[in-house]
């Protein structure tokens, strides 16, 4: 990688911009109070543009290819629905304006609550959740506002399957509860055997993923749902596989009293590098009035139709975010369901399911496959055979870099040994997913044949392995000037 | 529209290679009563009739392209150099996700480098996380934070913090039961510190001050890093990163932990979100950062490279012991920030905030020259509160009759300011439009 930092690009006095000269009396700026050194970046706009094209360049991403990365539904992001957030309209509005000015902002928001909880099956919905773990944070926060409503205060700790994200556990610890963890049973479902008997009424929740991390519908879900709700407890369900489920099954027809949907994975959002999300939450009715503030409601007026921003809702958790949520990221969900409707969100899910399970059939015997039946959205696969032999799922990834594929998630679900999660998507051609397949074929003859080969991967890359344990041990998380470690290699740019 | 790719005869092949007849084999495991529901949603659209419901939609908002805006309050308008969009646009950088395999993720990884090297910069921290959702988030998670390392409960915050802010903050610690003081303010707006002094003691664990404040005052940083630093507490600082283009940072002036929205940095509007939360500390308590963090290493071979770095701090490393829930951020909103900065650098970004002190301080005096109208607090930076003769709503409500949108209404969350309107004046604004502005307010007195 030869790209130096803008750091590096910086020369004293080069500029790459031009603001209006100042049209009004100046003021004196206030003394003591101004900063002596500001020490920006000084680049021309020539050479900004060539070091962000550069960067974007070292970048895998779905417009440029393969991304089954699984849990993290990398989709086509449709094009139109970028340039619909970017309408004037949409983007340049501000969030405080009288709700007379933006009632087109908040029509949107309002049927978006609509449609999400139709596809859910929960009648109320917030949008204001920026990702996924916020809106666990919601709604496990509302867990515990419905049992403090009903004055059982008693109850302390949250259930997680072992086979859960790691946001699940981390979100019920934020929430003050104590977490206690579920095994999975023989064929990847959670235990309800040991559900059954390790649940008491000190539970307030369950949280589970459906489809499950190892993308299998939990075959018992049902009874699970029977036994909390028995308890007089809540399920909370983490809804980063919906891709598996639109119009195929509903949620809240499960028993399922809480779900958090990315849209930024389900609804063709774009994932930008890691963020934004949005994390819609959905709830069963009588958890609605601990939803976030506020909610966009609707009302008739003789002047027709009006949308507001509803705050009278006293029991309410309160505000989780700074405004209303990732609006922009919200237009683009709105478009994409329109696009589809209802007949194309469930065709999404039924080619999200048959390509992971051509994924499934065509690899299995070249890579270990611990729970061996139909999966749904992805599939999870284990290097177990291929570490017999002295290669890792780690060399496996990297190996598949140099084939022009994004590597799955590897090392996840913990309870896999070795794991590799695929998730093609239903975006994927049958021609990709039959590249993709050679590949991982090709790279299971070389574990057995050139191992070296895999281990010393990738090849084809501007860098290859980096050094993550030196990064921890000694970490450089700013550009420090030329006294730094970063410093020395200014000599190579000049 | 449907984006789908496979052809029937495609699909056909697919389900005899896996061995079943149809896709319903595959679903079976879905509890029958409940398999296929029906979907009540609108009919799909093609592609133009999607583009022009939307745009319909779109079109019956007020933007503030074609309406002079003094509205402020957390959320700004600043100029976006045409660079910005014309990076984001790029699909390698918006379609990535989290670059956990470095090597296929360089751009974005080197990227967050540089935007936690700036926000170090502008801040006077020693390191930065990679983004938090917005203000409101990076306020919260700055005081569970300081919580965790003081290993004290309580919080202190001044009640002129931004009101979203202090909901966001009461939200958060409900779970963990965290008591918050709330400290008032003084005649001139900034937090009062005498109380500060009152409400701090040893079983505080931060001091919560905004800086500017909500009513855009300028408050004494130092004065409460030493209040705080006193009873063994942390300084929180939250502050605009336009201003920090020409104010002192906060961590020269003590602040311990410094946060803050950073949506002005490059970022439309966009009806409040996406926004940027960042949180910046000193390196003693790097290991207590939520969210993530990015490192320079090297190759095998000796190259420089980036990667994700201090994951044991990490929900997906730690679960329940990790510094915070969060995964996906604001990553793409720090991508317009860090080419933002860039292309404004060292002399744009102080010309910006020279810009808006100098209109925010003309507007400020032409309006309080006119009979009725009065400034209460003191120095301020682009926002002011102006205290109005008739009600904040009547006054906005006739400044839209001549097509501008007004200010912040005080009284929503200050009662005792239920006459106070919070304007903001930013390089955006021309003279004409301020003028304007003054014209309308005399008229409608």
């Amino acid at each position: 990688m030869d790209e130096p930092l803008l750091f590096e690009l910086s020369s004293p006095g080069r500029t790459g911009f031009s603001l209006p000269a100042c049209d009004v009396p100046k003021t004196p700026l206030p003394e003591g109070r101004v900063r002596d050194d500001l020490s920006l970046p000084e680049v021309s706009e020539r050479d900004l543009i060539k070091h962000f094209t550069r960067l974007s360049q070292l970048n895998f991403s779905v417009d440029t290819g393969f991304y089954p990365l699984g849990s993290c539904t990398m989709k086509y992001n449709p094009k139109v629905n970028e340039e619909m957030a970017r309408l004037p309209g949409f983007a340049h509005i501000h969030p405080y304006q009288d709700e007379g000015l933006v009632q087109g902002a908040l029509r949107l928001m309002y049927e978006l609550q609509e449609y999400l909880a139709e596809i859910a099956g929960l009648p109320a919905v917030s949008l204001q959740p920026a990702a996924g773990a916020h809106g666990e944070l919601t709604g496990m926060l509302m867990v515990r506002a419905y049992h403090q409503n009903r004055h059982d205060r008693e109850r302390r700790v949250v259930l997680v399957p072992d086979s859960a994200h790691g946001t699940n556990p981390a979100t019920a610890a934020m929430c003050g509860y104590r977490v206690m963890t579920i095994p999975s049973d023989g064929r990847g479902n959670i235990d309800a055997d040991i559900l059954r008997d390790r649940a008491d009424e000190s539970v307030a929740a369950l949280m589970l993923t459906n489809p499950n991390t190892l993308g299998l519908f939990e075959e018992r879900i049902l009874e699970v749902a029977e036994i909390i709700h028995g308890l007089g407890a809540l399920i909370y369900c983490d809804g980063a596989n919906m891709n598996a489920l639109l119009g195929i099954a509903k949620p809240g027809e499960l028993g399922m009293d809480i779900l958090h949907y990315n849209l930024h994975k389900t609804f063709a959002t774009p994932h930008g590098g890691g963020g934004p999300g949005a994390g819609a939450t959905a709830v069963r009715e009588d958890l609605a009035p601990f939803l976030p503030l506020p909610l966009v409601a609707r009302r008739e007026t003789s002047e027709g139709t009006r949308y507001y921003l509803d705050y009278d809702r006293p029991l309410s958790i309160g505000k989780v975010g700074s405004f209303y949520g990732n609006f922009g990221v919200m237009v683009k969900a709105y478009a994409y369901i329109r696009s589809l409707g209802g007949d194309g969100l469930r065709e999404v899910s039924e080619d999200a399911v048959l390509n992971a399970n051509y994924l499934l059939s065509g690899l299995k015997g070249y890579y270990y496959l611990p729970y061996d039946r139909p999966c749904l959205h992805e599939c999870v696969f284990s290097g177990r055979w291929q570490k017999e032999i002295g290669v890792r799922t780690l060399d496996i990834a990297k190996r598949l870099i140099d084939f022009g594929f994004h590597p799955p998630t590897i090392y996840f679900p913990l309870i896999v040994e070795e794991a590799l999660m695929i998730e093609p998507t239903e975006t994927e051609s049958l021609e990709t997913l039959e590249g993709f397949l050679a590949a991982m074929k090709e790279i299971a003859r070389e574990a057995r044949e050139e191992p070296d080969t895999l281990r010393s991967a990738p090849h084809k890359m501007p860098l290859s392995r980096l050094d993550e344990v030196t990064a921890a041990r000694r970490p450089n998380l700013r550009w420090k000037g030329g006294f730094d470690k970063g410093g020395s290699f200014l000599l190579k740019f000049s | 529209m449907s984006y789908l790719p496979h052809t029937d005869s495609d699909r056909k092949r697919m389900l005899e290679a896996i061995g079943v007849d149809s896709i319903d084999r595959l679903l079976e495991v879905v509890p029958e009563e409940s398999r296929y529901p029906s979907l009540d949603l609108p009919p799909a659209l093609s592609e133009m009739e999607v583009v022009r419901f939307l745009r319909g939609l779109a079109e019956e908002n007020a933007d503030l392209d074609h309406h002079p805006c003094f509205l402020g309050a957390g959320a700004y308008r600043h100029f976006i150099p045409a660079v910005v969009d014309h990076v984001l646009r790029r699909g390698e950088f918006y379609t990535a996700y989290t670059p956990y395999q470095p090597e296929a993720s360089q751009g974005t990884l080197t990227a967050i480098y540089e935007y936690q090297s700036m926000i170090c910069d502008l801040t006077g921290m020693d390191v930065t996380n990679a983004s938090l959702y917005d203000g409101a988030s990076a306020v919260a998670e700055a005081a569970l934070m300081a919580a965790r390392i003081t290993r004290r409960e309580e919080l202190v915050v001044a009640r002129n913090v931004h009101p979203a802010y202090r909901q966001v903050l009461s939200t958060y610690t409900q779970g963990l039961g965290l008591p918050i003081r709330e400290v008032g303010y003084d005649h001139q707006g900034r937090m009062d510190l005498a109380s500060v002094r009152e409400s701090l003691s040893s079983d505080s664990a931060c001091l919560i001050v905004q800086h500017p404040n909500f009513f855009g005052c300028l408050e004494d940083l130092s004065a409460a890093s030493e209040l705080a630093h006193r009873v063994g507490a942390l300084l929180v600082a939250c502050v605009d990163p336009i201003a920090l283009g020409l104010f002192r940072p906060p961590g020269e002036e003590g602040a311990d932990l410094v946060v803050g929205e950073a949506q002005a940095l490059g970022n439309p509007l966009s009806f409040g979100g996406p926004y940027l939360g960042f949180l910046a500390c000193g390196q003693e308590y790097m290991r207590q950062l939520p969210g993530r963090l990015v490192g320079m290493t090297t190759d095998t071979q000796g190259r420089r490279g980036f990667v994700l770095t201090l994951q044991t701090r990490e929900q997906h490393i730690r679960r329940e012991k990790a510094t915070s829930n969060i995964c996906s951020n604001e990553a793409l909103v720090a991508l317009a920030a860090t080419v933002y900065l860039a292309a404004m650098g060292k002399q744009g970004l102080r010309q910006v905030a020279e810009l808006c002190f100098h209109k925010a301080h003309y507007a400020a005096r032409q309006i309080e020259g006119l009979p009725g109208f009065s400034l209460p607090f003191g120095e301020f930076f682009k926002e002011f509160v102006v205290k109005t003769p008739l009600s904040p709503r009547e006054v906005n409500g006739k400044l839209w009759e001549r097509g501008i949108v007004g200010g912040y209404d005080l009284g929503r969350d200050y009662p005792e300011l239920a006459d106070g309107l919070l304007f903001c004046v930013t390089e955006m604004n021309p003279k004409e439009e301020i003028d304007a502005l003054v014209r309308a307010l005399e008229e409608v007195r």
